[in-house]
Order: C-alpha cells, then sequence, then structure tokens
C-alpha cells in the first residue's frame, strides 16, 4: 500500500464525480483568497464550472462569447496589468483553436495566464471526434515556459487550481467533462512538477495521467493476482516533467507503460519516451490513442475500443515482460 | 509625465529625425519594414512627446498610459520614438534585428521594457487592450489610458473582430484605438486584397464612436485623441489616415516597400530627402 493517502477506490460504494467540478470549486476558493484572481469565459461558463466563481465575484468575470482568439488574447492584456486571469472553454477550442494566441501573446509573452480546458479527451463522449480534444497536451508541452497539468480526480483538480493561482508561469489544466472514481483525499498530496508513486511495485512501472490513473491503478491490482508487483506512478504535470521520479521507478523495475487519454505522439507518452531515451533508455509500450481520432460512443465503450481500460493495460504488461524474458 | 510641453513645428522636427534613424536602423539591419514605420513616425512623435502619460526612466511606472502596438512588424517607429524620449540609449537603435538585441524584429515585452505587449502575428492588439482597460477598471484607474495602434490590413483577422463586438459590450470608454489607415498591405492595395470599406461604417456598426484625421498632421492627431478622450458613451476608434512610406518620396504610396528595408544608395537618397525636407529646404548642409 501506498502512504498517499488515497480512498477505497476500488470499493463498491466509490464516489464518482467528475474532474472539472474541483477547478469550479478551486477557482471560486481562489477567488476569495486573491481578489487579483479574475476568469473569463467563451459561452461555456456553467459547463465549464466558471458560473461558481461568476456568481461569487460578478465584476471579475468576463464574458468573451464564442470567440476562443480574443478568449486568451484578453486574458493576455489582464495578466501584463497584473491579473491573475483564468480563461476557461472546451480543450478542442481552447488550446485547439487559440493556439498561435497563446503562443504569442501569453507563452513568448511569459504572463501568468491560466488556460483551462475542459472536456478533453475521450471522455467528451457521444459529442464525437471534433470535440475529443486528444492533441493537448503536446501542444502545450511543446511551448516553452508553459506548465501542462492533467489532475486525476475532482479532488486534485481542486489543488491544482489553488497552486496555479499562485504560479507565476503559463499553465494548462486539462479537465474531462464525465464523472470518474475519486482517488486522493484531502491528504493526498500534490505539487506542481511532482510525480507520485500511488501504489509501490518492483516488476513494471505504470506511469499515467489524469482519469487513467484510475485504470492503472485497477490493472494494478489484477497483475497482483497474476504475481506481478506493479508500481503506478501518477504524473499529474507532464510539464515540467518529474524526471526523478520517473527515473528512481523505471530504474528499480526495468519495464515502463505509459497510458493516457491523449494522443501519445508528443504526450506523456512522448515526454516519457523522451527523458528514458536519453537517461535510461529501457523497455517500454505507449498507451493512448495510436494516431488516430476517436468518435462518438459513451465513454466506457469509447476506452475499450481504443483499448484504455485496466484489463488493456494488464495485458499490456504480461506481454511486455514476456518479451523482456521476464515472465 | 511630460517634462516638456513641446510647440507643433518642435514636434515636426523631431518627426524628422525619428524617420531618419528608421531609415539607418533598417539599411542597417538588413531586413525588415519600410512603409508602415515611416508613416506612423507622427503619430508616433505626438504620442510619446505629447499624448502618453509616461516616464523614460521609469517605462514601469504605475501611474502611466498604456501604448499598444498590435501590428509589430511597424516596431522600428516605436524603438525610434522610445531612443529619443530616452528610454534608451540611440547607439542601441543599430542592434536592431541582431542577435543578442533587446530590439527584436517583432516587439517581445519582456525583452524591453515599456514595450507593453509582444507582437507580430496580427489582430491581437485589441483584445489585449481591451484585457488591460479591464483591469484598470477594477483597479479604478480611471485617469489611465490605453491607446492600441493597429495596422490597416491587419483588420483581415477575425480576432479583430472579436474584440471589436466586446469592448462596447464591457463599456469600456478607456480604450482608444488608431487604425493606421494607409491602405496597403504585402499582397497590394487592402481594397484590392480584401477590401475593409465602409470602414468607418463598420466600426460604428459594431458600437464604437469613429473619428478620422489625417495621421500625418501631428497637431490633428494630438487634437483627436484629445476629443476621444472626452468620448465616454463608446469606445473610440481613430482612422487615421496616413501615408505609407511617408518622407521619401520613392517609398510613398508603394506596397512594394511594405516589408523590404533600405539598400545602401536607397538609404543614402531617403537620407538626403529627409534631410531637405523633400527637397523643400535648397541648401544641405551636413
Amino acid at each position: 500500500m501506498s502512504n498517499m493517502h488515497l480512498t477505497d477506490y476500488l470499493a463498491k460504494d466509490a464516489v464518482n464525480a467528475p474532474v472539472r467540478k474541483g477547478f469550479g470549486t478551486g477557482l471560486k476558493k481562489v477567488g476569495e483568497l486573491d481578489e487579483n484572481v479574475v476568469a473569463l469565459c467563451a459561452d461555456l461558463t456553467e459547463s465549464t464550472q466558471v458560473h461558481l466563481f461568476k456568481n461569487e465575484f460578478p465584476d471579475r468575470f468576463f464574458e468573451v462569447g464564442i470567440a476562443e482568439q480574443n478568449l486568451v488574447t484578453v486574458a493576455s492584456g489582464l495578466a501584463v496589468a497584473g491579473k491573475i486571469p483564468f480563461a476557461s472553454s472546451y480543450a478542442a477550442f481552447n488550446p485547439g483553436r487559440n493556439w498561435e494566441q497563446i503562443k504569442s501573446t501569453i507563452s513568448l509573452n511569459n504572463v501568468p495566464v491560466k488556460i483551462v480546458g475542459s472536456h478533453a479527451g475521450l471522455y467528451t463522449g457521444p459529442d464525437g471526434a471534433t470535440h475529443q480534444m486528444l492533441e493537448d497536451i503536446a501542444i502545450m508541452r511543446v511551448m516553452p515556459n508553459m506548465v501542462v497539468i492533467v489532475p486525476c480526480d475532482n479532488v486534485e483538480a481542486e489543488k491544482a487550481t489553488l497552486a496555479m493561482a499562485k504560479d507565476a508561469r503559463p499553465n494548462y489544466l486539462r479537465l474531462a467533462r464525465e464523472a470518474s472514481p475519486i482517488l486522493t483525499t484531502d491528504k493526498t498530496p500534490f505539487e506542481i512538477g511532482k510525480a507520485y508513486v500511488f501504489e509501490p511495485g518492483e516488476d513494471i512501472t505504470i506511469i499515467a495521467t489524469g482519469t487513467m490513473t484510475y485504470q492503472a491503478l485497477k490493472a494494478a491490482e489484477m497483475l497482483y493476482k497474476d504475481g506481478i508487483s506493479a508500481e503506478v506512478v501518477h504524473v499529474p504535470t507532464i510539464k515540467p516533467l518529474d524526471a526523478v521520479t520517473i527515473l528512481q521507478s523505471v530504474t528499480k523495475t526495468g519495464a515502463v507503460i505509459t497510458i493516457e487519454e491523449a494522443q501519445i505522439v508528443g504526450g506523456l507518452g512522448g515526454a516519457v519516451a523522451e527523458l528514458l531515451s536519453e537517461h535510461h533508455p529501457t523497455a517500454m509500450r505507449r498507451m493512448g490513442m495510436k494516431d488516430c481520432y476517436g468518435e462518438s460512443g459513451n465513454p466506457p465503450e469509447l476506452l475499450e475500443h481504443f483499448g484504455l481500460t485496466a484489463k488493456h493495460i494488464s495485458i499490456t504488461a504480461h506481454s511486455l515482460l514476456t518479451a523482456l524474458g521476464r515472465h | 509625465m511630460l517634462a516638456k510641453k513641446y510647440t507643433i513645428s518642435e514636434l515636426e522636427k523631431k518627426a524628422v529625425v525619428i524617420r531618419k534613424e528608421i531609415i539607418k536602423m533598417l539599411e542597417n539591419a538588413g531586413s525588415g519594414h519600410s512603409a508602415g514605420p515611416m508613416g506612423l513616425a507622427d503619430i508616433f512623435t505626438a504620442f510619446y512627446f505629447d499624448i502618453l502619460r509616461h516616464n523614460p526612466k521609469k517605462p514601469d511606472w504605475d501611474e502611466r498610459d498604456y501604448l499598444i502596438l498590435s501590428n509589430g512588424h511597424c516596431v522600428p517607429v516605436r524603438y525610434a520614438a522610445m531612443a529619443e524620449a530616452g528610454y534608451f540609449d540611440k547607439k542601441e537603435l543599430s542592434t536592431l534585428r541582431k542577435l543578442g538585441s533587446r530590439l527584436q524584429g517583432h516587439p517581445e515585452r519582456t525583452r524591453l521594457a515599456g514595450l507593453e505587449s509582444t507582437s507580430g502575428p496580427l489582430g491581437c492588439g485589441l483584445s489585449q487592450a481591451i484585457g488591460i482597460a479591464l483591469a484598470l477598471r477594477l483597479n479604478k484607474q480611471h485617469h489611465r489610458w490605453v491607446y492600441v495602434v493597429m495596422g490597416d490590413g491587419e483588420l483581415d483577422e477575425g480576432n479583430i473582430w472579436e474584440a471589436a463586438m466586446m469592448a462596447p459590450r464591457h463599456g469600456l470608454h478607456n480604450i482608444i484605438g488608431v487604425i493606421d489607415r494607409n491602405n496597403i498591405q504585402i499582397d497590394g492595395p487592402t481594397e484590392s486584397v480584401m477590401p475593409l470599406e465602409d470602414l468607418k461604417a463598420k466600426w460604428e456598426a459594431f458600437g464604437w464612436y469613429v473619428l478620422e484625421t489625417d495621421g500625418n498632421n501631428i497637431e490633428s492627431f494630438i487634437d483627436t485623441c484629445a476629443m476621444a478622450r472626452a468620448i465616454v458613451e463608446k469606445p473610440v476608434m481613430i482612422i487615421a489616415h496616413t501615408i505609407p512610406g511617408k518622407g521619401v518620396d520613392f517609398m510613398e504610396y508603394d506596397f512594394a516597400w511594405h516589408g523590404m528595408p533600405p539598400n545602401h544608395e536607397q538609404a543614402k537618397e531617403a537620407l538626403h530627402e529627409l534631410r531637405t525636407l523633400q527637397g523643400k529646404i535648397r541648401s544641405e548642409h551636413e
């Protein structure tokens, strides 16, 4: 067992909640703590949970309409003048549509705008491929100065929001729409730039982010029953990547799987592969979206269809260890 | 902070100095844009030596007005005006576009104090001005103004019209926009590349109060900005008609000079013209 103060997430009565809810409650809290915090939204105030802030601080909320390029460039101006703006919309449009504006006026300009992309990943479900943002980790991670955060549940999303308000850098926060299991508690540590061993193990490292951390923990349980001790490293900050924690784990286990609800090209899988290939080349499998788009369906169906469940992780772990002759 | 009130004739002389510096900078850099900065020299002279509340010795003075340059490729005129105003030594102008320089080809706020924004990719300045204006209003700093200079070709960008809708929606009257209406862009005249007219009617339809002025007449531009500050019912957009390449005969009105620097011979001829005020002064003294 880990010392991470996790919930009893495998219990039958485990609680589910949308990750984005934690952002909404966190934003309201930072609004109370710091009067320089302001929020902007592009006609999606309630579904991105910004209404909680808006209702409390109407003077510090700015509606921009369906105009994501304007959303982030206005936020840039607010930040230049000393504010801490949280600019929210769906990830498909923010940062999907306004990447260049983010690069020039926020990242290169190096101002503390907090870009919040809700409804990211396959969990957007029935809306289909246009609305399933799978490339955001890659396109945000490539920008100098940018911090990329992908919380695993609503509790961690709230902590991340509180930490972002104090962070002087531009940040991107990736949020999922549908309810997912709550894994962490108030006592679970969270710091920007840190990865955490949620389940210690010896034989293989499973590195996960966002909603996939739950699948990784479930897979570790399945593998344990098969006599394999899997270590689950949860990576809520994809940039800057916690190289120390990852290298420590991988040096010990000698085998690694990454899993994300995003494109493996340039995503968490890409980030870990870059790190390991330079510092500790290790047998590796990257799980996630493999250079393809999603489609309509319910999130559980989509996870099954694209091979992103605990069962698929378990199968991949077995095959990787077999390939290494360690089975 | 305005240490000195300049006469119009003194300002006109400063504009000539700024134009000469632009020519020298661009020749030295070997790349960059000529027509826009030359056309904007009178407007930037008016800003830095009359209109703006600013302090060259304290660029982050918390009582200053903001001046956003949206069409970042015109930044040589801003660098020249800032140097003339005392933000930095004029010698540094020769570093434009060179490795290690604070004077990047397109302006970067983090490299040079006083720039206020990072720009170059077009269409973002008005939105940034809106963000600053909202922050000033939240801070109850009603005496500070946000000026934003845009190119006319830049108005092809959709981002501009998103911002155009937003400023009136939020009742911002601390923004004064300036469109450099010089009628050229890289591929040719604006009206043949992508027609902008009826430009005044467009901005009025979007909820702005529109003023028009001669952007190469310093006195007229200063008066127009004074009037803009008196209008509180709407945000104000000033359409400033300018001549691209103003001050050098062979550059004026020619869109070919939009994105081209002068070579050595052309620079020499241009500087001669500027010294003699396009032939109006017959006896030239070096």
